[in-house]
């Protein structure tokens, strides 16, 4: 783990020599109508996005959602065929990457691979003209800021992935960017260095609160740890956006139930009002209490978002948001089981700690959930 | 597998082995025979000798060595920085006047290098462009031959030098020309020096064009050579012969050391 000092903290104040316009109150980064064409095929279509200054926006999705574009619309290397890039208060539409004062890490770190890990972190201050002894001063710092100050003298060929990418994103941050592009930054590390890389990202950001950050993923759980608002993108346009839990608690849309997190997507009918901000509905036989955030109006047909950690056992007396179904499939991954149930036609996924005795394939389970984990989620997903 | 085998593996060696030390190894070892060789009547050379090598560093033909390095060396970094301008021009682009463009500077090198020759003796042999008859029309004559070469090196060099680190340079504030400099030539490095080798050695073995414009005190190791051979000298054009082999040999391995070292970062 990276060990940052308050002093440390301190030194990253921006430095004399380096363009640190509009700083230390960081930078927003807007889309205004923004759209993208190669030919005849739009891949970004009418985005209009704001990401706040300090804030981190994760834009997630599948491969060809338009996330990617979006960002290197940003950077500069994707011209918009209509809207506006904004970056602080300056339109930078029309301006090079160069001149655009923003960080950027890739998945493949990207580090040129003929200068030495403290040449890499110092090619941006370099590069903007930053005096020697501020470089001087500089590099360390950076290298210190992600743990790697005993390898300044390496090359990149002989890092690890992990160590990588800490040295990407020193050099990201060396020259204080008013924003930073993280564009799938961990996808090429293995599931263990991802996990800790996630945290030292984490405390970059706590410990750089200024900082604004667009991150672009295909991993929600980089977005969900590390996000304070999500973006969920599919076939170039903007599904869903919302505050980071808001949005896995109560998805707008059934892609977006989907995408972000494991849901079970009920179809439910004959909703009816059951005080504030709840419903009722019908699965099959049973009656069942949710939360209507979107407010669907009555008499709709709609799915029921449950999520397989809210689900429990539920015992033998009466129990309210109850269902029985048969037992499918058991998985037992180390830290949880998985179970999969069948309960009126539909495949309902279940996770629950680790069972010494778990249920057996065929056995009838009783299970519940509580309204309040529970979202009525729109049965046709309103695009754009 | 058989492919995979090692007997298989020893087999193919069995066949290519002796294939090439018949179809390559044994001109050049005849040359050199030659090159040691007092008299040559039977199947082997009669006496051995290094008369012809005392010879050679003696006479003109250590001028024409020269000349051919200088000639090699001016023509091949004229290509090479021309071939490294042109490749970044014409880089990304895929309309047809480029594709044009590109082919174009191949032609050179699909023509017999006699028609070049020509072609330039003709063009240059009126003013204001008259340069008949100096060592510039060599030094065009064998940019010409070894462009697309250089070019062509240089342009498959340069896709593989990864957009991404070119990207990551700019959006850390560096402008076109720094970026030129600072990443993509460091990382184009061992294609440069390619490029340059492969235009070396095609300028330094180059005889039909030169022949046709070379002046009297511009003579290339090829052309000496060629004239030895003609007046049946065959013993000293065999020695030159091994001369300018052995000279672009040490060249090209330096170049080579020098790229395996760009090659390692």
């Amino acid at each position: 783990m990276v060990d940052i000092t308050a002093q440390e903290i301190e030194r990253c104040a921006p430095l004399d020599g380096v363009r640190t316009a509009s700083r230390t109150s960081g930078s927003r980064i807007g889309f205004e109508d923004v759209s993208v064409a190669y030919g005849g095929l739009t891949v970004l279509k009418s985005l209009t996005l704001t990401v706040h200054p300090g804030e981190i926006v994760a834009l997630i999705g599948p491969s060809g959602s338009g996330k990617t574009t979006a960002l290197r619309v940003v950077a500069g290397f994707v011209r918009p065929s209509s809207g506006r890039i904004m970056i602080g208060d300056r339109d930078v539409t029309d301006l090079a990457p160069y001149d655009r004062q923003i960080g950027m890490v890739v998945q493949n770190y990207a580090l040129f691979p003929h200068m030495r890990v403290e040449d890499n972190v110092a090619f941006g201050l370099q590069a903007q003209g930053a005096p020697r002894d501020v470089i001087r001063q500089r590099v360390p710092e950076c290298l210190a800021m992600v743990g790697m100050s005993a390898y300044g003298k390496r090359y990149p060929r002989e890092l690890s992935g992990g160590q990588q990418q800490r040295v990407a994103i020193a050099r990201a941050l060396a020259p204080k960017p008013q924003v930073l592009l993280l564009d799938e930054p961990l996808s090429a590390l293995d599931t263990q260095i991802r996990r800790a890389m996630i945290d030292e990202i984490a405390k970059l950001h706590h410990d750089l609160p200024d900082l604004t950050v667009l991150y672009v993923t295909h991993d929600q759980t980089e977005a969900l740890t590390l996000a304070n608002h999500i973006g969920i993108m599919r076939d170039g346009e903007m599904q869903a956006f919302g505050e980071a839990q808001a949005l896995f608690r109560h998805p707008p849309t059934r892609f977006a139930a989907e995408f972000l997190g494991r849901a079970n997507l009920l179809s439910v009918g004959g909703l009816t009002a059951a005080g504030p901000g709840e419903a009722r509905v019908r699965f099959g036989g049973a009656e069942l209490l949710a939360r209507n955030p979107h407010n669907l109006p009555e008499g709709r047909d709609c799915l029921l978002c449950v999520r397989p950690h809210h689900m429990r056992f539920a015992g033998e007396g009466a129990v309210a948001n109850a269902l029985t179904g048969v037992v499918q499939s058991v998985q037992w991954q180390g830290d949880v089981h998985n179970i999969t149930l069948t309960a009126e036609g539909e495949s309902l996924r279940m996770t629950c700690v680790p069972m010494a005795v778990p249920p057996a394939l065929g056995d009838q389970l009783r299970v519940c959930f509580d309204p309040s984990e529970v979202t009525l989620v729109p049965e046709d997903a309103p695009r754009g | 597998m058989l492919a995979g085998s090692r007997a298989w593996r020893l087999a193919v060696w069995a066949v290519v082995l002796p294939l090439f030390a018949v179809l390559y190894g044994l001109p050049i070892a005849v040359i050199v025979l030659a090159s040691l060789a007092r008299t040559w009547n039977g199947a082997l050379p009669g006496e051995f000798t290094l008369l012809h090598y005392a010879e050679a560093f003696r006479s003109d033909s250590l001028d024409a060595l020269v000349t051919s390095l200088m000639t090699g060396a001016i023509a091949s970094t004229a290509a090479l920085a021309c071939g490294t301008w042109a490749a970044l021009a014409l880089r990304r682009r895929v309309r047809l006047p480029a594709r044009l463009l590109e082919a174009v500077f191949f032609v050179p090198s699909a023509v017999p290098s006699v028609s070049v020759g020509l072609g330039l003796l003709v063009a240059f042999s009126q003013p204001p462009f008259l340069l008949n008859g100096t060592r510039a029309i060599v030094l065009i004559a064998h940019f010409v031959l070894v462009f697309a070469f250089t070019f062509g090196n240089v342009t498959a060099g340069l896709a593989r030098v990864p957009a991404e680190c070119e990207q990551i340079a700019e959006s850390l504030g560096a402008r076109p020309f720094y970026r030129l400099r600072r990443v993509t030539l460091p990382l184009l490095t061992p294609y440069l020096i390619a490029a340059f080798s492969l235009s070396f050695a095609l300028s330094m073995g180059e005889l039909g064009a030169t022949i046709m414009v070379y002046p009297p005190g511009w003579v290339t190791m090829p052309v000496r050579i060629f004239a030895l051979s003609d007046r049946g000298a065959i013993f000293d054009a065999a020695t030159l012969t091994t001369i300018l082999g052995v000279a672009t040999l040490i060249v090209l391995t330096v170049l080579s050391r020098v790229s395996s070292r760009a090659m390692l970062r």
